[in-house]
């Protein structure tokens, strides 16, 4: 570099020489403000006006000056030009190694009810450590913002969904990475953090400013510090539940807001590459919507001895075509994203798609096209899929139309769906406004083997669960939880939480209920449409599944993202998160215009009593002389 | 008849005690439940800034060196002096400038360090002799005759906070001390207004609070350029590359941040903590497409379009979202293959020469023209180191403008020393600390006064504990500060000013304050109403009835009397 090569001081010299002259530009500009600084100025009175008139006269315009770099003295210029011709701009032969690595790839997958299921995951992994006591503040691929955030609140894992739609686990089997309805941010922090509970405030409130979204709901009323659920899944081996941090708003609405500034944390944003496809007309008009993104250090290779932090996008989306396309059962990339792809993202070290047809060994089921000679296995989810692989780095891959259009039309609708071994669902049961029921079914669909589950609750504290009444059975028999962690709410601080590990006997339902009573809300606690009713967060449940082919647990780098996001460990069985329905309870609303009738009569009651009592204190009493002919009147 | 007459004072006696239970229990009673809790504030001390007098006081020490005065006129130097300048700036604000002037002869190590063969070394070892407080100034007068400066130079500025002075010609011979004193008074005012302060960067300063004249608008762009104070400030460098797949680009930042920037900014630690970082963004397209010069062969950007150029960058550029100080973006846009080389024009169709802009307290772009590095057989993408040293040059000189370090060109016989490897001379420092510390107590005082009057406007405001304590403790730092720039402290006077401002802003936007959570009054009595009215009506209709039965009487007895 020019820089080291010339030594510390001349440079420095040269610089502190170049005098600059500015030339403005002044003669038909009123008085030039930048409308950054009125903003900031916007105090929330007008009494503080003598500076903001000042600098409201020419809001929104900008003054720009060129800047102009004069040599002062010849010995300088001399000098800079002898810097000059130092090696400039080089053309570098050898690439050095990236310290970071972008990748990106889309899976598509046909499900059995006729819905398409598209998955994008982007990836972002960068030879970094944010734990360490000089702050990072060079940033290449991995967004800044984000990065910032990391290193502030000392975050060491973090995890953001947003989700529009219930995920039909039933009818379109597991999804590759769940995500409950609503908004969902768990956050592992760095065991330096002190003040726990103040960062996590904090890193609500940036992280809804960052992602638009109503996170800063998020207080001591709706977060939990779950025991056993939520491990980390990066590496490192704390697992003090005092870090832990997890808040679900089932409430939370996501739309195109949300998605934009998603977008906008990708290197190539959706200029180039798969994000292309990111359209939100398109994406939200759709069954399932699901974006995330999910923040850890992982290993740098299978040694594991230095860390790198990973950023992993997803976003999964769920096509209904089955219903818009006329009876004719096809879809292709522009039918359902209305965009063709041209290129890959140039700065993406891998950029892929894979379709899955595993259903469709022979060709007999659907057909694709452009045919791709390239297939690959995987194991996902406990199961060997098979997937056609287009890999957008070849320029082959575009053909000669220079464009690629996927496009699968089918020729028949049969085959059957395997049945996922685990799902859940949940409803309040009951009637009244003044009791109810939490009912939480787990259903194990495996013919013959066994396996534990643990089950997270968090429900608000204006539910006052009965924790007596809790029972859990499988097969009309009672199923004594090997685990139970429960912390009772405390009213306005914070909610129940509810943690326990079953065991779910094979091929059948286990049953959990629980009986909780409806509080009485203050008059300025209900929400602005409280007959809508009250949501509950989704159960989640974590399990280990058994699987049906022997899994990969040596890490390696070539398989595809969707199948690496959970740690495996053993052959045999895999993680699974599931999340049932977030529940929607009424609870007894008052008429909200109580207090001022309350106020008027109390008024009146008061007024009515005072003004008796006054009239008999104030009254002058006579005594009537009885006229003595009057009563024998006729 | 007397029945009646006891029953009828009776009820009277009750509609009067019930008349005064109402006013002594009652009415006392409503208005303690129904006060709002509000904490003293020091108002009549926040009135007092309403007029702000500000003194800026400056220590100026005069050293003779051999052979400017003779032995007997040694004598009757006058020890101190001192110098008043009083401007008025508007009603509410008055400045007064006090100049301490003190005379003393050369020490014999001064002498010794004035026969050096430059001004540059006979500097440097002047200030190795002495050190002096933030914000105070020597000047060493020199004879006519002295080799020292070169002919047309007649005032020498130090790196620090010394300045050389040569006599002018007409002192040689059959000068008074008067004449001697009287020569050298203006031109140690133009020292003065070279190394402290002057008059317009102050009121410059000031223009928080005050209005300025719309006449003088060369000061206003000059002021409203730099950046406005604040305790901290984010810097970012941000490298736009819009076409990542003919250039890669590697910049060594991290490096070229270590050795042109921190020396800078650790020498600007005393003003605000700054923070650096940078970032690459891919595809980021600047506002406007350039128009093709054919006479130039390459792309041009008129002065006049530039001011669209920044609109579709900023919203990728991202605001600091752990922090909520101003940001200078300095951005290097490399330009995409097919729209190089890209030329800056000025208002005269000129190419800038560093192809580098600047909008006032945002930033400055560079433009960094890659295509002549390559040929056209060359393989996309390019791997391209970027010269930093190249870059860094300019950023650098566009944040100093951009922190309001002024460059103002000195005057004619003033020769500026280079600066050393700080980039930035302890004169020029002060310089900044003495706006900045005007600047901060106008703005504050502004803030303070406005929240004092806001309060005062709305009636039923709460004030809570803590929001009287930052309003005393901005008060007292105020009063600190001001103190402090009387007595000529620069430093502290910046560090209670700096206090004053972060007490005052974290008062004003408390969020307690905030007005529409607070009933106008109007409001809360008609929830009264349905009390007050059929509980005071009564009351007032006995009393009335009361008053005129005991006029009636006093006339009766009147009367009977007649």
């Amino acid at each position: 570099m020019a820089a080291h090569r010339c030594g510390f001081l001349p440079p420095l010299f040269i610089l502190c020489a170049l005098s600059v002259l500015t030339v403005t530009w002044t003669q038909e500009t009123i008085p030039l403000g930048s409308h950054r600084a009125a903003a900031a100025d916007s105090k929330p009175t007008d009494t503080k006006s003598v500076a903001q008139t000042t600098e409201q006269l020419a809001v929104e315009q900008r003054q720009w000056e060129a800047t102009e770099v004069e040599e002062a003295t010849s010995a300088a210029a001399a000098v800079s030009k002898q810097d000059n011709s130092s090696p400039e701009d080089v053309v570098q032969t050898s690439t050095p190694k990236p310290k970071d690595e972008f990748q990106e790839e889309l899976v598509v997958r046909p499900l059995h009810s006729g819905d398409i299921y598209a998955s994008f995951q982007f990836r972002t992994l960068w030879q970094t450590d944010f734990t360490r006591e000089r702050k990072v503040s060079h940033y290449g691929l991995f967004p800044k913002s984000l990065g910032q955030v990391i290193s502030k609140f000392s975050v060491r894992e973090l995890h953001i969904s947003f989700t529009q739609g219930y995920w039909r686990t039933m009818q379109w089997g597991q999804p590759f990475l769940s995500s409950p309805p609503g908004a969902e941010l768990w956050v592992w922090f760095q065991d330096t953090v002190t003040d726990v509970d103040g960062t996590w405030k904090e890193l609500a409130n940036v992280l809804s400013g960052i992602f638009c979204a109503s996170l800063n709901f998020i207080d001591s009323t709706n977060t939990v510090q779950p025991t056993a659920s939520f491990k980390p899944l990066g590496i490192g081996n704390v697992t003090d539940h005092r870090f832990l941090r997890y808040a679900t708003l089932p409430r939370e609405i996501v739309c195109t807001e949300n998605l934009t500034p998603w977008k906008k944390l990708l290197p190539c944003g959706t200029k180039a590459g798969l994000a292309v496809l990111l359209k939100s007309e398109k994406l939200f008009h759709s069954s399932f919507y699901s974006q995330a993104v999910h923040i850890r250090p992982v290993c740098q290779d299978w040694q594991c001895k230095t860390a790198s932090w990973e950023l992993r996008q997803t976003l999964n989306v769920v096509f209904d075509l089955h219903n818009s396309g006329q009876g004719k059962r096809e879809w292709s990339l522009f039918k359902m994203f209305s965009r063709t792809l041209t290129e890959a993202c140039p700065l993406a070290s891998t950029s892929k798609i894979y379709i899955d047809v595993t259903d469709n060994p022979e060709g007999e089921q659907f057909e694709l096209s452009p045919a791709t000679a390239l297939l690959s296995q995987a194991v996902v989810l406990g199961d060997r899929r098979t997937f056609s692989v287009y890999d957008l780095t070849q320029q082959i891959t575009f053909g000669t139309v220079r464009s690629l259009n996927v496009l699968m039309r089918w020729k028949s609708s049969e085959g059957d769906m395997l049945r996922p071994l685990l799902h859940a669902e949940r409803y309040v049961a009951g009637y009244g406004l003044q009791t109810g029921e939490i009912h939480t079914l787990m259903y194990n669909n495996h013919p013959y083997r066994s396996f534990p589950v643990l089950l997270l609750d968090s429900v608000p504290w204006y539910l006052r669960m009965y924790i007596h009444t809790l029972t859990v059975t499988s097969k009309g028999k009672d199923n004594k939880p090997s685990y139970i962690h429960y912390q009772p709410s405390k009213d306005r601080v914070r909610p129940h939480l509810l943690e326990m590990l079953v065991q779910l006997p094979p091929n059948s339902v286990t049953e959990v209920t629980v009986e909780f009573e409806r509080a009485l809300l203050k008059w300025t606690e209900y929400t602005p449409d409280p007959n809508h009713g009250f949501y509950v967060g989704s159960s989640v449940i974590s399990s280990l599944v058994p699987s049906l082919v022997a899994l990969d647990t040596n890490s390696t780098w070539q398989r595809p993202l969707f199948s690496t996001f959970f740690p495996c460990k053993e052959e045999s069985s895999y993680f699974v998160r599931v999340y049932t329905e977030p529940l929607l309870v009424n609870l007894p609303t008052p008429d909200f215009s109580m207090p001022y009738n309350v106020i008027c009569l109390t008024c009146t009651v008061v007024a009515v009593g005072y003004g008796s009592l006054y009239n008999l204190l104030t009254r002058t009493f006579q005594i009537e002389e009885p006229s003595p002919g009057l009563a024998k009147r006729p | 008849m007397a029945t009646t007459e006891v029953e009828r004072r009776r009820g009277q006696l009750a509609a009067l005690s019930i008349a005064a239970v109402v006013i002594i229990v009652g009415v006392p009673l409503w208005w303690r439940t129904t006060e709002t809790y509000r904490a003293w504030l020091p108002v009549s001390q926040i009135k007092e800034f309403a007029t702000l007098q500000l003194l800026l006081s400056v220590d100026v020490e005069v050293v003779f060196s051999r052979g400017t005065v003779s032995p007997e006129q040694q004598k009757k130097v006058p020890m101190t002096q001192t110098q008043d300048e009083e401007h008025r700036v508007d009603e509410n604000t008055a400045l007064k400038y006090r100049y301490e002037i003190r005379y003393r002869t050369a020490t014999i190590m001064e002498e010794d360090a004035l026969k050096q063969p430059t001004a540059s070394d006979a500097d440097l070892s002047l200030h190795a002799l002495s050190e002096n407080p933030c914000g105070s100034l020597v000047v060493y007068v020199i004879p006519e005759s002295s080799s020292l400066l070169s002919e047309d130079v007649d005032v020498y500025i130090g790196q620090k906070r010394t300045a050389i002075l040569r006599l002018g010609a007409q002192m040689r011979v059959g000068r008074t001390l008067e004449q001697l004193l009287a020569h050298l008074e203006p031109r140690i005012k133009k020292i003065l207004h070279m190394m402290s302060f002057s008059h317009t960067d102050i009121t410059a300063a000031l223009s928080d609070r005050v209005r300025l004249a719309p006449g003088n608008r060369e000061n206003i762009v000059d002021s409203m350029r730099a950046f406005k104070s604040s305790p901290g400030y984010e810097i970012t460098f941000s490298l736009l590359n819009p076409d990542p797949k003919s250039h890669r680009l590697h910049w060594d930042i991290e490096s070229a941040v270590e050795t042109y920037v921190q020396p800078l900014l650790t020498k600007l630690a005393p003003i605000a903590n700054f923070s650096i970082d940078s970032q690459t963004l891919y595809y980021a397209m600047l506002g406007v497409n350039p128009r093709f010069d054919i006479s130039r062969s390459s792309y041009t950007l008129n002065a006049e379009s530039l001011a669209h150029v920044i609109n579709p960058v900023e919203a990728r550029l991202g605001s600091n979202a752990a922090s909520s100080n101003p940001v200078l973006n300095f951005l290097l846009y490399v330009p995409d293959a097919l729209h190089s080389p890209l030329h800056i024009l000025d208002r005269k169709k000129q190419a800038v020469h560093s192809n580098a802009f600047h909008s006032p307290r945002w930033g400055g772009i560079m433009v960094y023209n890659v295509n002549d590095v390559y040929g056209p057989e060359a393989v996309l993408p390019v791997d391209i180191n970027i010269n930093m040293a190249k870059v860094m040059g300019v950023f650098l000189a566009q944040l100093r403008l951009l922190l309001g370090v002024q460059s103002s060109s000195p005057p004619p016989g003033f020769v500026v020393a280079s600066c050393s490897s700080t980039g930035l001379a302890d004169w020029e420092l002060d310089r900044l600390m003495w706006s900045r510390s005007v600047e901060n107590v106008a703005t504050a005082t502004t803030t303070i006064t406005s929240l004092a009057q806001l309060l005062d406007q709305i009636g039923n405001i709460v004030i809570n504990d803590n929001i009287a304590e930052q309003v005393s403790s901005a008060v007292t730092s105020l009063q600190l500060a001001v103190a402090e720039l009387e007595a000529g402290n620069l430093g502290f006077a910046l560090q209670y000013s700096k206090e004053a401002i972060l007490a005052s802003e974290r008062a004003f936007f408390d969020p307690s304050l905030l007005h529409l959570l607070y009933f106008p009054d109007d409001q809360k009595f008609a929830i009264y109403i349905p009390l007050f009215l059929p509980m005071c009506v009564p009351i007032l209709l006995s009393l009335i009835k009361i008053a005129s039965d005991a006029r009636q009487k006093r006339r009766e007895k009147q009367a009977k009397k007649d």
